[in-house]
């Protein structure tokens, strides 16, 4: 199944906002997940299950400290969903 | 030939609950300076606000002995009628002999059988579990169980990762026969593959290399152990429940291993356990105290809300191995917390 870029970040502003508190309105995909949205480790985890729930993809958890930004999280899973 | 064993046709239940909290009280300000962190950064990432640690006089077996007593005390049960003392530890400074015999000889009963379990921070349960078995097969009538760590003595205070987390503490269950079940059927189990994710190096083997990288302490790989906790877990926790023929909506408390709160709270929330449930949160004030977590937690929570005693609870311990073991119980009745 290939997901649209689009469609990924929608469906991760929704995601970032329920698990850490961030209006949807401030998620870009230059947006850094620590640095510019203050998404600690440990949410990260939370966003990343439920990230692969949704988007039905697998994200390693080597893989997840490589996901700095929102733009990286994207790649990752529309690449992943190919 | 077959040979003769009839096995006991019983349950059993636990009779009472102790636990020794360490004098020494650490708040975070004495912790941050080490990891250049801060009391909001800890309690942000794990709720911990203080934690104890163990002052130069109160050892693993003075800190056991003191929960132990209070276990006993509580239940009304003498030592010499004890017949088995499980100890769940991974800091007890001796290979062998174990601390379970330390123990028994200081509690006066030095003919009962004494073992340790090494099953980290699920040695607890692990230990509540054996010891239910024991119980019901006529192996023991009275069974002490008990999780105690003095983790300062293996953590690295410079150390971001676990320093701010890991603490010490003791706490003892007394396990005797019942003719209901007050202990439900224990799920339990390993992830070897993740082994990695919670380990004490280098080896005591290595320290008589001269060129040792040093004293062994633990490290953790954080994101890893969340996730496992987190969304591995909550199916085993429901699954013992389940096990025991109830559904959370029948849950009066829910005691998990004290590791973080944000893996309590998130715990809680995958389970959609109902509000009506009493989360213990003990990792508040106590830190995570491995084996003696669960333990220590059940005591709080009774002292905090009495009307608990006799109530069904879940327990579940999880940690370096990674293992876990998970139980619904009926805690200890309103007589034992004097």
């Amino acid at each position: 199944m290939s997901l649209s870029p689009d469609a990924v970040l929608a469906g991760l502003k929704e995601i970032v906002e329920e698990v850490a508190g961030i209006p949807a309105a401030s998620i870009e995909l230059g947006k850094n997940f620590t640095d510019d949205l203050d998404v600690d480790s440990l949410s990260m985890v939370e966003v990343v299950v439920a990230a692969e729930e949704r988007f039905g993809v697998k994200i390693p958890d080597d893989k997840v400290t490589e996901l700095a930004t929102v733009g990286d999280a994207v790649n990752f899973i529309v690449n992943a969903a190919k | 030939m077959a040979l003769n064993f009839t096995p006991k046709n019983r349950n059993s239940r636990i009779l009472a609950v102790g636990a020794y909290r360490p004098s020494r009280i650490i708040p975070n300000s004495h912790i941050v300076d080490r990891i250049e962190s801060s009391d909001e950064w800890i309690r942000e990432r794990s709720g911990i606000e203080s934690r104890r640690f163990a002052g130069p006089d109160e050892s693993v077996i003075s800190m056991a002995e003191a929960a132990c007593s209070q276990a006993l005390t509580r239940s009304g049960i003498l030592m010499t009628q004890v017949d088995a003392v499980i100890v769940a530890t991974i800091t007890y400074p001796f290979q062998t002999p174990s601390a379970a015999t330390e123990l028994i000889a200081l509690l006066g009963n030095p003919k009962a059988a004494a073992f340790d379990i090494s099953a980290a921070c699920a040695g607890f349960c692990y230990g509540v579990g054996m010891a239910s078995d024991l119980i019901r097969s006529g192996s023991a009538n009275y069974v002490l169980v008990v999780g105690v760590e003095k983790l300062s003595d293996f953590t690295d205070p410079d150390d971001r990762g676990t320093a701010f987390i890991f603490a010490d503490g003791a706490g003892a269950v007394i396990i005797g026969p019942s003719e209901a079940a007050g202990i439900g059927p224990t799920i339990w189990g390993s992830d070897a593959t993740n082994r990695d994710a919670i380990l004490m190096t280098p080896s005591w083997i290595d320290l008589k290399n001269p060129e040792s990288l040093g004293w062994p302490d633990i490290s953790m790989q954080g994101q890893t152990v969340f996730r496992w906790a987190v969304y591995q877990m909550a199916p085993i926790a429901l699954e013992a429940l389940t096990a025991a023929g109830l559904t959370p909506a029948m849950l009066d408390a829910f005691i998990p291993h004290q590791a973080n709160m944000r893996i309590i709270d998130a715990m809680a929330k995958s389970m959609k356990l109902p509000e009506t449930v009493a989360i213990a949160r003990d990792v508040r004030v106590s830190g995570n105290t491995s084996a003696a977590s669960v333990p220590i937690a059940m005591d709080s929570l009774l002292t905090d809300r009495p009307d608990l005693h006799g109530k069904t609870a879940l327990i579940i311990g999880f940690g370096a191995g990674l293992v876990y073991a998970a139980q619904a119980i009926e805690l200890p009745a309103a007589s034992s917390n004097k």
